[in-house]
Formats: structure tokens, sequence, C-alpha cells
């Protein structure tokens, strides 16, 4: 059964509106102060672009962010939003998706931000399977703080902070994600509006904790980290786009794919392969996904978008609801009788 | 023989054994016999941190202590009137606490010279004459468990478990303690387990029958029920008053209850009772740290619910920048601070009160919040309704201060009639009409709770400054001026009762000034020296922040003030800052509550001076 079989299971509970809806409904009235040429504003303008499409009431949609640069994000939305502290928004978002079926929650994040000071959160987050919807920023860089390296970037980055270079290791995000036990896991390029609006709309629609990992570049500190991924002629040899129940194939003529490779998977040239080698994407196979984040390398050699999981499974907070409303259901709420308890005795004059 | 019958107004009993030989659970049961029998009464357990320190030594004695009379009491006692030492290790713990003729009953069966020889006693104190100052009475418990048990057919280890209960009958022997009451907690703890059942029955009731039937003991004690207040009572200890009161505070104000928590010594009590009342619309979430903890409050908190949290000091610690974050977005929230010895781990499973200015200043920037401080067991209930109140209705985050004596004492508590309990229902805001997020209600200065879902009035708050009014960013000086100014006053005019001194013969030049766990101490340490003819007032304060309005006439009304304190005079530093008034400090920080002994000696002290 697909999402849309069951119409959208990740908004179930979210009240939607007969409204016409457009992005200006969308745009709060507050000055976006990104600096010029942020691919936060393309995610911003696909935001703003996608979410009429949901149907949904604004005043049920919540943006929950940390700090950073791309955590200004709900300043700019219309819609109820929190601008947090450091790493700590998915807590944040937790407690308000589990306290209101009736939400469609988001996380606005960063690589800072939900890689190193938010890393439990973020970990926990996933592995409970929270339904709410968290978007990764990932620059590789620390912006608001003016260009420190972050746990995303290459190692032997020169940074302020590293005049001789990065001697740390990278996460690779969708990985972590993945080993996390992550539901759903997608990647999409901040430039990408299609490919980012679609990863969107999956996440949107799917039970459970989403991360989106965006690559956006931070024109400032870290301009072009991810240009060869832009260029059109690089892109096609670079980018795998994955889609579930189809064949991986990318290039300009499907003339690359994927094949099993050990444990893992490879990249072949289609034509030196038998059509059967050729790996078909199972968006419910952990293991298939998890071979998948491996095929992206740091120096994006390679780069898989799409969605790489959507699985279900049980959420967190529709667990404690059920067992909160069987306990309703069972137990009048007697506030007298919990305070008796089993033991008293009376004094009389 | 026949036994002697005396006739006491109140009795100290304390039960110590290894971690592993049921003296909280022996403690408890005598509790609740001394309950069901008309006592006034009050308990302090004193366990190790460590779970199951190796057998027998220092580290892993556990005792358990209960003071039961007929009048009304006010702490657990300084020391004990008797000493039940199950093993060595117990004994030489506990007995230093023991007064000179006091009673001592010591299971024999332990003193083998391996287990002395493991608490460094060279000889055994039952053998020589280091024990002649004591009324010592020599009984080898286990044998005569194991004895009583044989026809059972259970086996040796398991019968010579229940010699906590032999112990159990025999001080309910002593001191004529209903029986029926134990008989039948032991049938239902043990329900599903027949022959434990019976076990634990038939060593209780031979503890009973060897008291009554040796003559080994040549006295047995009566303690008359106490003439309480009119009402219906149960025991209590504070973490589960504490839980009951934010299960009502949830009933009152018509919302839900999100617990975001994190488990912690001594407060995670609370999370286990709250986890109980999910039918009052109670939700606890098992947070992965302390920060997630109070953050899942928090975002429950701005989505219309109670957001609580329950820690201890090193949880405050973790938490602070989100209790700024909820000053910043002026939500309510309700944060628990079981305050155990410290600083860092500290002394997990020992009592403290040295957190007073972590909750007040423990933050970056100008962040205050109101404090509200229980100071007994059965009180966390109305106080920590009263904490509910201010933060629902000043929409801030609020530091509620138990601590470790408090959480797992216990004391009888007359049960509220729940019709007379405050209403805390608020209002949520719902007007789109001129909405802003930060315009304030005049009175309370509070600002409207908007929670999402809200037609109309959606809206962006966060942790950066707002503007007046509107809450969008604002980094004009003026306005941060304004903004700290604000939610200062804010807190600042917060209502809270005004403190009642206790001073029976008005005549007192000496004001003794306490907060929190203290009240019991210094209360019965007051009583003592006016009964030797020397006036002292009390007055205990449950909220240290905003303080009482008449906190400071009071303070100048008095010649001498003096604060005793479970810390280094934190509350003394706060007095004198504030009021400019001489407070001294008397301060002891050794993770165990005042004795009212010490105290009467310090309260005496000062008023002759004052007096010479």
């Amino acid at each position: 059964m697909t999402a849309i079989d069951i119409g959208l299971p990740g908004l179930t509970g979210v009240p939607t509106t007969d409204e016409k809806q457009t992005a200006r409904d969308y745009k709060s009235d507050q000055e976006v102060r990104w600096c010029p040429g942020c691919g936060d504003y393309i995610v911003l303008n696909t935001m703003q672009s996608f979410l009429p499409s949901l149907g949904l009431k604004r005043e049920n949609i919540v943006f929950v962010s940390g700090i950073g640069c791309s955590s200004r994000f709900p300043y700019y939305m219309n819609t109820y939003g929190m601008h947090s502290i450091h790493g700590r928004a998915p807590a944040i978002a937790t407690g308000l998706a589990v306290a209101r079926p009736d939400l469609s929650v988001w996380v606005v994040t960063g690589d800072g931000d939900a890689l190193s000071i938010g890393g439990n959160h973020l970990i926990h987050t996933l592995r409970r399977n929270v339904n709410l919807k968290i978007l990764l920023f990932n620059n590789r860089i620390y912006g608001l703080t003016k260009g420190q390296y972050s746990p995303t970037s290459e190692p032997g980055k020169v940074t302020k902070s590293t005049p001789i270079g990065s001697v740390d290791h990278p996460f690779n995000p969708v990985s972590l994600a993945l080993g996390a036990e992550a539901s759903f896991v997608g990647r999409a390029l901040d430039s990408d509006k299609a490919g980012l609006t679609s990863v969107l709309r999956q996440a949107a629609e799917h039970r459970g904790s989403a991360l989106v990992e965006i690559y956006q570049n931070c024109p400032i500190f870290n301009d072009g980290a991810f240009d060869v991924l832009k260029d059109a002629d690089e892109a096609q040899r670079r980018i795998i786009h994955v889609v579930d129940g189809e064949p991986i194939r990318f290039g300009r003529e499907g003339e690359y794919c994927v094949i099993r490779e050990g444990f893992g998977l490879a990249v072949a040239k289609s034509a030196d392969v038998d059509a059967s080698d050729i790996v078909v994407h199972d968006a419910s196979d952990l293991n298939l996904s998890f071979a998948l984040s491996r095929l992206s390398t740091q120096d994006l050699t390679h780069t898989v978008t799409g969605v790489f999981r959507r699985a279900d499974r049980a959420t967190y907070d529709d667990g404690v609801r059920a067992q909160v409303d069987d306990a309703k259901a069972a137990k009048a709420a007697d506030l007298s009788k919990l305070l008796h308890g089993k033991d008293t005795w009376t004094v009389v004059g | 023989m026949s036994t002697e019958t005396r006739k006491l107004d109140r009795v100290v009993i304390r039960f110590a054994g290894d971690s592993g030989d049921g003296m909280q659970l022996t403690g408890d049961r005598f509790t609740s016999e001394a309950a069901a029998f008309g006592n006034d009464l009050a308990t302090q357990p004193n366990f190790p941190a460590e779970i199951r320190a190796p057998q027998g030594t220092l580290p892993g004695v556990s005792s358990f202590q209960l003071h039961f009379a007929d009048y009304d009491i006010l702490t657990p006692g300084d020391r004990p009137d008797v000493l039940v030492a199950m093993n060595p290790a117990a004994l030489k713990a506990n007995v230093v606490d023991l007064p000179d003729g006091g009673i001592l009953i010591v299971n024999t069966d332990e003193f083998s010279k391996r287990n002395l020889t493991k608490v460094g006693y060279d000889s055994n104190p039952l053998e020589d004459d280091s024990l002649e100052r004591f009324q010592v009475h020599k009984v080898a418990m286990a044998t005569l468990t194991i004895g009583a048990l044989e026809e059972t057919g259970l086996g040796k280890k398991d019968a010579e478990r229940a010699k906590n209960m032999f112990a159990l009958g025999l001080l309910s022997w002593m001191y004529h303690r209903p029986t029926e009451g134990t008989e039948r907690f032991l049938r239902e703890k043990f329900a599903k387990k027949p022959d434990i059942a019976e076990a634990n029955v038939l060593a209780f009731r031979a503890g009973f029958y060897y008291g009554e039937t040796t003559e080994a003991f040549a006295v047995t004690y009566e303690v008359a029920p106490a003439k309480l207040n009119v009402g219906t009572y149960r025991q209590i200890t504070g973490n589960t008053a504490t839980a009951y009161g934010i299960v009502a505070a949830a009933q009152l104000s018509k919302l839900p209850v999100v617990l975001g928590t994190y488990p912690i010594t001594p407060a995670s009590d609370i999370l286990h009772e709250l986890s109980k009342h999910k039918n009052f619309d109670i939700t606890t979430v098992q947070a992965e740290d302390e920060i997630a903890g109070i953050g899942i409050a928090l975002g429950a908190s701005y989505g219309g619910a109670i957001g609580v949290t329950s820690t201890s000091g090193p949880g405050i610690a973790l938490k602070s920048e989100t209790i700024g974050l909820g000053v910043m977005t002026e939500l309510p929230l309700l944060v628990i601070d079981v305050q155990r010895g410290g600083p860092s781990t500290g002394l997990p499973t020992k009592t403290e009160q040295a957190d007073l200015l972590q909750a007040m200043f423990g933050r970056n920037g100008e962040s205050p919040v109101p404090i509200v401080a229980p100071q007994s067991p059965s009180d966390c209930f109305d106080a920590v309704v009263d904490a509910t109140r201010i933060a629902l209705k000043y929409r801030t985050p609020v530091l509620f201060l138990s601590d470790g004596a408090i959480a797992n004492g216990s004391e009888p508590w007359m049960i509220p009639d729940v019709e007379t309990l405050p209403d805390l229902t608020v209002e949520f805001a719902t007007d789109p009409e001129n909405f802003q997020p930060y315009s304030r209600d005049p009175e309370t200065l509070a600002r409207p709770w908007a929670v999402p879902g809200t037609p109309g009035l959606q809206h962006r708050i966060g942790g950066l400054e707002k503007q007046d009014i509107t809450g969008n960013i604002s980094y004009d000086p003026e306005n941060h001026d304004k903004m700290v100014r604000l939610r200062q006053a804010k807190i600042d005019g917060i209502e809270v009762p005004d403190v009642v001194v206790d001073d029976p013969d008005g005549n007192a030049k000496v004001l003794v000034v306490g907060w929190g766990s203290s009240y019991g101490p210094i209360g019965a340490a007051a009583r003592r020296v006016r009964k030797l003819g020397l006036p002292v007032a009390h007055a205990h304060l449950r909220h240290l922040n905003p303080f009482p309005k008449n906190l400071g006439d009071v303070l100048k009304s008095y010649e001498k003030v003096i604060v005793p304190e479970m810390n280094l005079g934190q509350l003394a530093l706060l007095l004198r800052a504030k009021y400019l008034v001489d407070a001294v400090s008397y301060t002891k920080v050794q993770g165990l509550p005042f004795k009212a002994e010490e105290l009467q000696d310090v309260l005496a002290d000062v008023i002759k001076g004052v007096s010479a």
C-alpha cells in the first residue's frame, strides 16, 4: 500500500482546508536576512511553494529550529514557529508532537546544530520515530559563527579554527540517520527545486521521523562546496538519483548503473553488466539503503539523491498517546480516590 | 516472670542491615503499623548509592529510621532509642548514634570472624565490654527464622531471607503494634508466591512469639495514638506527594501534563509514580538526556500542556539553557529539583539544600524564575500545586526545590477534600483582533498563551531578544533594557502569601528563618528552647523568589535573625543582600538533616546572647 492509498499517513489528524493557498500565504512579514546568494533562500522558496499543495490549515503547521543560519527559517514562514536553542530543536519538537497530534511539525537544522551539539537528540528522535520532519541544511561549515569547520567538513579543511587543516573525520549524515534506525531518509540539493519538492512531499506523507539532508551552499564561508553537482555535465556522472522500485541508473543516457559488490554496492557502466544485475531500489530494505548511503563520498565523486529509505514502523508519539487513551478509557480520573490510596485511617473528634 | 509495660510519649527506632536485608521494607511496615495505630510519625530512609555494595561491608549498610509519638512530631528523630543491627557492618555504622542506655537488638548470626574482620572489628563487640552502656539483646534471628520455617520445606537460603520479618515481629511485640495489616500486606505482596508469603508471615509471627515467650525482654512499651486534627490520613513520601500534586494540577487546570525527564537519584520516583496515572491525561517521556527532558516539557508547554521536568542538581545544570529559553519565550514550565549533595555527582542518595543559588542565578543573562520549596514530605502536594499555579498564571518556568530528605521521608498526610483545591484554569489566546504575542496582562504582566492550531494567531517565538509587544526580533538597546526589566518585574510581582511567623508567646527577640526540609528540625528545636523558657520566633519560607511581601518587615522586627541551612549560607546571602539585615548563618553540609538537638543548642546560645 502506498502512502497515497492510506491518505497521507504522516498528516493524519492534521486539519485540512478547502481554501486555496499560495506560496505568498506562507511568507511572513519579516524581512529575510540571509546573505545574498545563500542556498537557504531557495529552500525557503521551495518550502513556501510546496506547502500549499498539502492543503493543511496554516495554523496547524509549526516550524521548530535550533541555532545557526538555517535556524532563522521559522521567522520567515507564516505559520507557528519556534527558534529555540542550539541543537535542541528535535527535543522541543518531540514534546510538541507528543502533545499535539493535530500539528504538522517540521524541524529546521544545520550540520553543526543537528550533528554536533544536537547529535544526541537527532539520533534518539530518529530511533523513536516521532512524527516530525527534519530538514538538515548541510553546508559543511559553521556560518553564523563565521567560518569554522563542521562535522561534515572534509578532512584537511582550512578554516579559521583549523589554519593548517582539519584532522576531524566527517559524518555521512544519511549513514548516521540509517544507523539510528530512521524510518525515512532522503537527500536533495538546494538548487534542485523539483527533486527537493519530491523528497519533501514524500517526507510529509510519511508517518514517523523523516530526515531530509539538503546540500546547501554557503556563499560566504564555503562557497562552491557542491558546485560539481550543479554543473550539468558533472552532475550526470556524479548524481545517482534513486526512485523506489526502479533500477538504479544514471548519466545522460542511463549509461551508469549500480550493482552489488561484496557486501555493498558499486557503480558500473550499464553497457558492461547484465540488465538483471542492476540493483532495483527498495526503500524498505535497510541494508540496501545503507549501502546506497555509502556510495556517496565526501569528495562528491558520487552523490545519491532521492529517498533512501521509507519504511513503516510504529511511531513514538502515536504509541504514548495510545497508552494514555487506553488508560483513560479503562479508568476514570478520580482524583480523590487516587489521593486516598489503599491505606487510610481516620481521626475523629 | 511477667513483662512490665511502660508508657512512652515517643520512640525512635532504626532498622539497619545490609542493603539486601530488606531494611526499607521492614521500616515501611513498622511505619504502616504505627500509622494504623494512630501515632504521629516521621521517617527517614538512608541507603547507599550503590545498588548492592559488597555484602556485609560498611558501604552496603542500609537503614530506616522511624519516629512515632502520641503528639504531633516534626522530624524523624535525631537519634534512635532502639537500634536493630542485622550484621556487624550495620552495628558499626550506626551504634555511634545510639545514646547511652539505648536498646540494641543484634542479629548474632552474622557476627562471624570473617564478617567482623570485614568491617574492622578486632574483637567481637558482642563478647567484649564495648557495648556495655547499652541494653543489648542478642538474638540469633537467622537461626530462629530458619527453625520457624523448617516445616515449610523452604530451602535454608530462602528461609533465612525472611529474618527481617522476624525482626519486625519482635519489635511489633515490644511496642504493642497491630499485626493484621502486616500479615495482610505480606499475603498481597507475595500473592504470586504463596509459599514465600506464608514463610514471611511465619517469620513475622515467630519474632512476635519470641518476644512474648522468652524472658529476655523484661519491658514492653506503649505509645498511645496522637491527637491529630480530625480528618482522613494516609502516609506519604515527598516524591509521591509531588507526583500527586502534579496530577491534581492537571485536574485543576483541565490541562494535560507532559513530563519530560531523565532518570536521576533521588527524583526518579516522581517519574515512576506519574507513569502510573496516564488516565489523568498524563504523558511521561523518558528522554535521552536531561536537556531533552526539559526540551520535551517546553515543547509540550508551547503546545498548551503543562510541561514538567524532574531532576536533581546535576540535571538542573544541564537544563539551564532551556530554562532560559522558557524565560525568554515566557511559557509555563514546572522544573522539579530534588536536591542532593553536590557539587558534581556529589552524594546522590544524601540530602542537601545547596541548589538555591543555582535555581536563583544559574543561567546566563538576567533570567529570573520563581522558586518554591516544600517544607515536608506531605507539603510537597500543596507546594507543587502552587508552583504550577504560578507557572500557568505568569507563563514562566518555576523552580521547585525539594530535597532528598523530603523526597524519601514520609509522614501522615491529612488528605485534602479535592473540592477545596484551587482553580488553576487559564485561558488560551483565541482572538486574532489586534493579537500581539508579547502584549501583557496589565496585572500579571503575563503574555498571551497562543498555542499552535489557533487560527489567525500564527507567530514566531524564540530565544533571541523580543521587541516589546510584537515579539519580533529586536537588537535595539532601549528595547533590551525594557524587556530585561519587564521580565524581572513580572517575577517580582508574583502574588505569594505573606510569611507566617510562629511565635506563640509573641515576645521573642530572635527569629530563626529556614526554608525547605529544615522545617522539622528547626520547628522541633524552637519548641525545645521555648520549653526552656527561651522565646524564639520561627519563619519558614516556601516562596524564595519572590520573597513574601512582609518578609522585610518581619526580619527587621527582631533583634537577631539566624538562618540554619544545609549549605554554606545561601538563603542568608539573599536575605542580607535584599534586606540589609545582619542575618547569622548556621550551616551544616553532611548530607544529613539537622538534628533538633544541635539546633536547640544553637538557638539557645543565640537567644542567651541577645538577652545578656
